[in-house]
This record gives C-alpha cells, sequence and structure tokens, in this order.
C-alpha cells in the first residue's frame, strides 16, 4: 500500500469530518496554548523579580533593631531603639568586608512646595547610600560630607517627589520645599527607578543627611536602620558575621544570649521571593498540565467515538480491499494530521495570548523556546497516542461484523 | 469455446459458535459458477445466503471445503491475503448502499482503487467516471451521498463495485430497500452487465427476479435444495415500461 494514498485516504476522510476533526483539534489547542502562556507568565515574573531584587541594591546588607521578628513576636517599643549613631560609626571603621555603610533614619510628614503638597517621608542616610541602594543623582548633586558634618537641610529628591511637588514642570534644582515645616533646598534629582516587585515605588524617596533629620526633624539619637554593602556576594555571610561580632561586643550581649539586632541579606530576600515565583510558576505549570491531560483525554474520547461511528465506515473500507494495516493506518495519519495541526495552531495561540497579556495587562512575559517545544511535542504525543489505541481496535474489526454495524 | 470457472464450491461448511450451541448456516454446499453467469441466489431469512455471500466474497472464511475463486484457493489464505483478493477480483454491492457519507460519488467509486498502489491517480479517476458513466449517473460525478436518492446511491454503489473489473460481483439484496420501479431500474442495470458478458451473484429474497437471471439457486436450511438455468430470461426493461413513473428523477 503506498503511503500517497493512504494520506488522501486520510485527508478525504477529515475533509468529510470537519467538525469532529475541529473538536479534537480543539484539545490539543487549548493544551498547547495554555501551557505555554501559563510558563511564559511563570517566567517572565520569576526574571522580572530576579531583576528588581539586583536592582535593589549591591549585595546590600540590611541591619535592623531589635530580635529576629519572623517569628512574629510582639517586641517591645524600647528594643527597637538599640541601632545607635556610635554603632554604625564603629561599624564604618571597623567592619573590614564591606564597601560602603549608610545609617537610616526616616521621618514621615507633610512636604509642601508652594500651593503643592505630599504626604512623604524624609530618609536620613549617608552619600553610601547611594552606592548601596543603586542610586544616581541626575540632575544636580548629592549632598557632601560637608553638609553632614553641618546638618545642612539640603535634600536629594526622587521622580515621585518632582512630579507631585513641581507639576508644571519646573526644575526643582535651587528650590526650597518644606517638610513638617523645615525648610530643605533640593540640590539634586535622582534617576528614576519604577516600582519594584513589591508594588514600591522607588522614586517616592527624599534623601537627606542623617545628621539633619536625626537633629532637626526628629531630635533621636537611635537610627531606624543601617544599610550596607559587602565587598562581594560571596563575602556577604561573612560580612554579615562580622558585623554580627561588632554589633555584640559593643552592645555587649553575653555568650548564648540573643542578638538586640536583625541582619539581612539581599540574598535571603531574593531567595524567598525565588520561592514565592517558583511556587507560582510550579502551580501555574500544574494548571497547564491538566489542561493537557484533559485536553489528552478530550482527543482520547473523539478517536474512540469516531471509531464506534464509523465501524461501517471502516467494514466497507475492509470490504472493498483495505487490509488492517491500512485502517490501522489511516486512523494513525488522521490522529497524527489533527494533533500536529492543533500543536501549531496551539502554539500561536500560545504565543498571541502570552503576547496580548504582555501589552494589554503589562504583565512580564518570557517566552521560553523550550516550553513552546514541550507542550507540542506532549500534546501531538498525546494525540497520537490516543489515536492509536482506537486505530487498532479499528484494524482489528472482523469487516462482516464491522459492516453490519448499526 | 471452453468456459472459464470462476467460482467453485466444494462442500462448504460454516458453523457459528452460539454460546452453547453451534449454529449450522451452511451444511455442504457445493457448485460452481462460470464466467458471465448471472445466478440469483433465493431463500427464506436465515437459511444462509448471506453466509455463503460472504463466503464466496472472501469476508469469511468456511469451517471446512475447499473454494476456488478463479482458480485461487482462499481457505488457506491470510486476512491479508483475502483483502487484496476482494480489492482484485470482487465487487460487493450491499442491501444499505454503504457509500462514504459527505462523499462525491467520484470519490466513492474511487475508494477501491484507493487501495490498489498499481493504480495512479489519473487512471483511477478516469475509470471511476467511466464506472459512473456506465450506470448512468455520468452527469452526477461530484453529488455527495447524502444529495441522491436511494436508486442513485444503489447506482453509485454498483459502479463502486464495477470500477476494479472484477472477476464476479456479489449483490446482498440489492433492490432490498428500493420501491418497485427503482428496483427495476437496478435489475436492468445487473442485466445490462450480465449482457456485456460479467459475471453477477445475486443474493434476494424475492422469488419473483429469478425470472430476469440466467440461474437461480435456492437455499434451505443451509443446503441447495434446487439448481436451475433459465432459458427464458425476461427482460426487466419491459417490465420497467409497464411500471408508472416516479415523481422523481
Ligand atoms: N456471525 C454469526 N454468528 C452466529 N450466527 C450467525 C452469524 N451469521 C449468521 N448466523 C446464523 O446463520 C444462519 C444464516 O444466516 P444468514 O446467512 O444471515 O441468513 P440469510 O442471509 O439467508 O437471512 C442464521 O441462523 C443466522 O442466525
Ligand atoms: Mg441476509
Amino acid at each position: 500500500m503506498n503511503i500517497t494514498n493512504l494520506f488522501k485516504i486520510a485527508m478525504r476522510a477529515l475533509a468529510n469530518n470537519k467538525m469532529r476533526a475541529f473538536l479534537t483539534m480543539l484539545g490539543i489547542i487549548i493544551g498547547v496554548a495554555s501551557v505555554i502562556a501559563m510558563l511564559a507568565i511563570g517566567q517572565g515574573s520569576k526574571i522580572s523579580i530576579q531583576n528588581q531584587i539586583s536592582e535593589m541594591g549591591a549585595n546590600m546588607i540590611m541591619i535592623h533593631p531589635g530580635a529576629d521578628r519572623r517569628g512574629g513576636v510582639r517586641q517591645d517599643p524600647s528594643a527597637m531603639q538599640t541601632l545607635k549613631l556610635e554603632n554604625y560609626e564603629t561599624l564604618r571603621s571597623e567592619a573590614r568586608l564591606i564597601s560602603s555603610i549608610s545609617p537610616n533614619v526616616s521621618a514621615s510628614g507633610q512636604l509642601i512646595a508652594g500651593a503643592n503638597n505630599y504626604p512623604s517621608s524624609v530618609s536620613g542616610v549617608s552619600i553610601d547610600y547611594l552606592d548601596i541602594r543603586q542610586l544616581k543623582v541626575k540632575d544636580g548633586t548629592m549632598f557632601t560630607q560637608n553638609d553632614i558634618n553641618t546638618s545642612a537641610k539640603v535634600c536629594v529628591i526622587g521622580k515621585t517627589i518632582v512630579d507631585n511637588l513641581f507639576p508644571d514642570g519646573t526644575s526643582p534644582l535651587g528650590k526650597v520645599i518644606r517638610f513638617n515645616q523645615v525648610p530643605f533646598r533640593v540640590i539634586g534629582v535622582l534617576q528614576a527607578k519604577g516600582y519594584n516587585s513589591m508594588g514600591m515605588d522607588q522614586d517616592a524617596v527624599v534623601l537627606a543627611p542623617y545628621t539633619t533629620v536625626m537633629k532637626r526633624l526628629l531630635a533621636q539619637t537611635y537610627l531606624n536602620s543601617i544599610f550596607a554593602s559587602a565587598l562581594s556576594e560571596e563575602l556577604s555571610p561573612l560580612a554579615v558575621e562580622e558585623i554580627s561580632t561588632i554589633l555584640r561586643r559593643e552592645h555587649k550581649i553575653k555568650e548564648g544570649f540573643e542578638d538586640d539586632f536583625t541582619i539581612r541579606t539581599q540574598e535571603e530576600i531574593s531567595s524567598m521571593l525565588n520561592t514565592t515565583s517558583t511556587l507560582m510558576t510550579t502551580l501555574l505549570a500544574c494548571i497547564a498540565g491538566i489542561s493537557l491531560v484533559v485536553g489528552g483525554i478530550g482527543i482520547m474520547n473523539i478517536m474512540y467515538v469516531s471509531v464506534t461511528e464509523r465501524t461501517r465506515e471502516i467494514g466497507l473500507r475492509m470490504s472493498v480491499g483495505a487490509r488492517g494495516i491500512d485502517i490501522l493506518s489511516q486512523f494513525l495519519i488522521e490522529a497524527i494530521l489533527i494533533s500536529i495541526t492543533g500543536g501549531l495552531i496551539g502554539v500561536i495561540f500560545g504565543c498571541g495570548i502570552s503576547l496580548l497579556i504582555k501589552f494589554v495587562a503589562n504583565w512580564p512575559i518570557f517566552i521560553q523556546p523550550w516550553s513552546v517545544l514541550v507542550s507540542f511535542a506532549v500534546c501531538t504525543i498525546t494525540g497520537v497516542f490516543f489515536g492509536w489505541y482506537p486505530a487498532k481496535k479499528a484494524a482489528n474489526l472482523d469487516p462482516i461484523e464491522a459492516i453490519r454495524y448499526e | 469455446m471452453s468456459v472459464r470457472k470462476i467460482i467453485e464450491l466444494d462442500n462448504i461448511r460454516r458453523d457459528f459458535q452460539v454460546g452453547e450451541e453451534v449454529v449450522h448456516a451452511l451444511r455442504g454446499v457445493s457448485f460452481s459458477i462460470t464466467e458471465g453467469e448471472f445466478v440469483t441466489i433465493m431463500g427464506t431469512s436465515g437459511s444462509g445466503k448471506s453466509t455463503l455471500l460472504n463466503t464466496l466474497g472472501c469476508l469469511d472464511t468456511p469451517t471446512s471445503g475447499e473454494y476456488y475463486l478463479d482458480g485461487i484457493s482462499v481457505r488457506t489464505m491470510s486476512k491479508n491475503q483475502r483483502a487484496i483478493l476482494r480489492n482484485r477480483k470482487i465487487g460487493f454491492v450491499f442491501q444499505n448502499y454503504n457509500l462514504l457519507p459527505k462523499t462525491t460519488a467520484v470519490e466513492n467509486v474511487e475508494l477501491p482503487l484507493m487501495y490498489n498502489s498499481a493504480i495512479k491517480a489519473d487512471e483511477r479517476r478516469q475509470r471511476a467516471i467511466e464506472a459512473l458513466k456506465a450506470v448512468g449517473l455520468g452527469d452526477r460525478l461530484e453529488h455527495k451521498s447524502n444529495q441522491m436518492s436511494g436508486g442513485q446511491m444503489q447506482r453509485v454503489a454498483i459502479a463502486r463495485a464495477l470500477v476494479n473489473n472484477p472477476a464476479v460481483i456479489l449483490a446482498d439484496e440489492a433492490t432490498g430497500n428500493l420501491d418497485t420501479r427503482t428496483s427495476f431500474e437496478i435489475l436492468v442495470l445487473f442485466q445490462k452487465l450480465h449482457a456485456e458478458g460479467r459475471t453477477i451473484i445475486f443474493v434476494t429474497h424475492n422469488p419473483d427476479i429469478a425470472k430476469y437471471s440466467s440461474r437461480n439457486i435456492r437455499l434451505r436450511d443451509g443446503k441447495v435444495i434446487e439448481d436451475i438455468y433459465n432459458t427464458n430470461i425476461q427482460s426487466a426493461e419491459e417490465i420497467l415500461a409497464t411500471l408508472p413513473q416516479n415523481d422523481e428523477d
């Protein structure tokens, strides 16, 4: 039997039953498309989270007052005042494994510039803060060590603050803005960074010398936190240990007693977020897998029903001389044609839906070539496999019984 | 001129196991049919006509006995060999037409040739068209099976049975689903094929049809009880002329 004829036979059979062919295909199309789209969403969010984590800072180490709060136990407010300015100074002079360090004190209130106001907080930091958080001054300059020494009332502001306080587009450089009645002169504007993965606006910042914030705004001697950068990613755990040793000594914590501060690294946060996004990707993959299985069952169902429905056709074909192998081949070719066509349409739909989500809903999307290949292969194999069983059944029919089948 | 034996049956038996019991559908049938005969096989329902025809058509193998089709022993053949034999030597016409649904007349008639790789696409189509012209459907080539009347469908089925130029045409109750006039039209067609020298075996339970064939074999309980040559073949065409016209066609 030549393959061209079998191919033609299968094509004619499909052409005469477009609806059945389409319904079978639908299962594959949905399966392939959803696998591609789901994996694209999962992978896209993973990549975007990773990007944002690396943008967050350079090998950042965050030191907060109080014991590790991850247990959720409430703490005594006095426990929140354990980080002192002296601790920062000691760390700056003694810690060898960090490249930069900055204290952080934060005051919240209302910013006013002329007729515009905007609720915000002012972060009191050192010059190193820019390196640690990977910030850049776009216009103007950062404040200087001299500004810190003199507690100068100057500030560097982010794009969101500029947009809200100077909506008419005038340059904020040199302008005076008031924060809780205290006037600050704007000397620099930060390069925009956008939102981070947790939806926080990274441009809603006002940076001022920490001395200014501590003395002129808050009149407090303790710090909200200390930010530092490890010399390298590999040295980060050692840097944490070094900082911990210095702080325990400074805080006179005896052996066996708990820290009264918490140190976290960027790696910890990133692995936490990665776990979340991996979980999400897995979940999406599961949903996609289920739709694949449902698609496969659909294919099997229709193939199986079609053998029963087409029993007489099979009997007739046998009576005019089709052998079992011819019937088997015909059904297999039909299954392969349906599966491959459905798979290709599914790939197109899957990529289309992914791109649609990317451009309409603005979700981060990343279509991985392997996900396209794998889902296409799995669906095609499913289609052919589920097509094979009923085909085998058809090929073994007794021609007399088949042709008499009602 | 020596006549070629198309079919030779020697003591054919066919038993069916139905649960505990054995049904003897054929109990020793022997006869031979030569080229160019138009044989009607008659008998009441359950007398074994279809079983006999299935055996003749190589769809079924006898429990015992020898069967030679065009000189070839069928009994020892494999399933696949029998399929090829059906494809080259046999044309079937069924009571319920058995056309492929939603398929054009030409494609239906082409079907047996699709399973013969020796025949190329052009020739296949050409032969299908000729067969359809031979049954009077030259103007309905592209009509789909669901757009045709019963008589037309049966003509397509006959064209399909002719297209491989078989050694014998086997018809099982071929007029069973048709009204009187259409039945006669089909009979006229069979007589025409007979006149062209084709060998035809026509199974029916209608005793009137014997008048139009050259030989009549009567079955009862799986045995041949009568085998008569008809020397006075009547013309179905003459009877057809006396019948009132149908509304259709
Ligand atoms: N596949 C089968 N299995 C069991 N019994 C069968 C089968 N085919 C036919 N028979 C029996 O064989 C006998 C002859 O049947 P059949 O050849 O169909 O008769 P006819 O066509 O003359 O009506 C009947 O008794 C029928 O029940
Ligand atoms: Mg019968």
